[in-house]
């Protein structure tokens, strides 16, 4: 077993190309495994030197995060001001130690049904960047993360980054878990309010096998947010009610060991409701 | 295949003859370089025990691949004090933040990051930057307390 550590992405990806060796990020969730009596038999590229991969630009109304961003990284500025539900997100993960290591890229492949970033990111309709030596795939999140840590990567295949667009009117990440800090989401709902494009989305995590959209809701809200002329309207708490059940019915929650079914099909209601309300109290005011 | 690398711990380069493939930053510092003030507790990023700075980040050196650092700069608990030992380790004795000792090199060198970057810490920000360190002893008010009188003390004296 070797350990590579290329300068380059070009280096990075033809490593890759065999698709013998493992990438390795942040290795919160790697060195977990080897840690735990999984020793790495096949040869690991570290991504730790790759800094093509590691930083952020913000390109007019598009955020492109490198894949090996850490979440310290997208938790502040400029993401904080311009994709607030990401950063939101990215505040929630682990520790100062964890956001310090792990990365964006690492929580889409792992595709944890609990991963933070995933359920922001499907409200957003974010589209992943992913290369090969060969080739280079932009994907939807749910063409990604194909069901409970399942991706549809190849494995010569690197998640070299995550465009996010940046959108005008209202957005945020809420969780619940059982203390502040260093937790696992039990239910994680994202909600994005787009004034421009007069829409509202729902992003759900650990609430399915992979992060859910609610469609049924978004319509519902769509039309509680605008009248059919595309006036903007604030929603009643008729409404509110009303789309959270939606929002609800549109969770597939499981028993595990970190929740009930009930528990987090309530949980999701009360996040979608308290959201809804912000949002409709902030777009007011502006 | 265990081939023998280098890492530059506490301003040494240091050789690592017999490391086992993929093992992690922790277990190379403890079992092959003996630097024991790094702590081995949950082995999966929890408990903050085995905190290293790599490059001057705080790093939960159980997630670290050793061998994938060998240009990076390590500092463990042990190299901190210019002369042995740091404002912040004499805070902790002075206050009274150590009861059984065991998270105290972790919180130690998490502290040392978060005074970095947060030089004009509120006792919010403390506690937000310290949850990646538990201790089961002291319940944090006096770690608060010492971290406080560090940022103080460097300050001048400005509260």
């Amino acid at each position: 077993m070797l350990v590579s550590s290329p300068r380059s992405l070009e280096e990075a990806l033809a490593a890759l190309g065999d698709g013998s060796c493992r990438p390795l990020a942040g290795g919160t969730d790697l060195m977990v495994a080897v840690n735990h009596g999984h020793p790495m038999t096949s040869d690991v590229v570290s991504l730790d030197r790759v800094d093509e991969i590691r930083g952020l630009t913000l390109d007019g109304d598009v955020v492109r995060i490198g894949g090996a961003a850490t979440w310290t990284l997208i938790a502040d500025e400029p993401v904080r001001s311009t994709v607030p539900a990401l950063a939101q997100a990215a505040r929630t993960v682990g520790s100062p130690q964890i956001r310090n290591a792990g990365t964006i890229g690492g929580n889409i492949a792992t595709a944890s049904p609990a991963g933070d970033s995933l359920g922001v990111l499907a409200a957003l309709d974010a589209t992943v960047e992913v290369r090969s030596a060969s080739r280079t795939r932009l994907m939807a999140i749910p063409d990604v993360i194909i069901g409970p840590k399942v991706t549809s990567l190849e494995a010569d295949e690197l998640i070299v980054a995550v465009h996010v667009p940046v959108v005008r009117g209202w957005q945020s990440y809420a969780k619940v878990g059982v203390r502040n800090a260093m937790v696992i989401a039990t239910v994680g709902v994202a909600t994005v309010v787009n004034e421009e494009a007069r829409s509202v989305s729902f992003g759900l995590t650990s609430v399915g096998p992979t992060p859910l959209r609610c469609p049924d809701a978004e319509v519902a809200a769509c039309e509680a947010f605008w009248t059919l002329d595309g006036t903007p309207r604030t929603p009643t708490a008729r409404d509110i009610g009303h789309i959270a059940e939606l929002v609800m019915e549109g969770a597939q929650p499981i028993d595990d060991h970190r929740s009930s079914v009930e528990y987090r099909r309530h949980s999701v209601g009360v996040l979608a409701a308290r959201h809804l309300r912000t949002a409709a109290r902030t777009l007011r005011e502006q | 295949m265990r081939k023998p690398y280098q890492l530059h711990v506490n301003g040494q380069t240091l050789d690592v003859l017999d490391p086992v493939p993929g093992e992690s930053l922790m277990t190379v510092l403890r079992e092959r370089l003996g630097l024991r003030g790094t702590k081995t507790a949950c082995s999966e990023g929890e408990c903050g025990s085995c905190s290293v700075l790599v490059d001057g980040e705080l790093m939960c050196s159980c997630l670290v691949m050793a061998a994938a650092v060998t240009d990076r700069a390590i500092t463990t608990v042990e190299g901190l004090g210019d002369d042995g030992i740091s404002d912040i380790q004499r805070a902790f004795v002075e206050c009274g933040a150590v009861q059984c000792g065991f998270c105290t090199p972790g919180l130690i060198v998490a502290a040392h990051a978060l005074l970095d970057r947060h030089p004009d810490a509120t006792t919010d920000t403390v506690r937000e930057e310290l949850a990646g360190n538990l201790c089961r002893c002291t319940g944090y008010g006096r770690i608060i307390d010492a971290i406080h009188s560090v940022a103080i003390a460097r300050r001048g004296g400005r509260p």
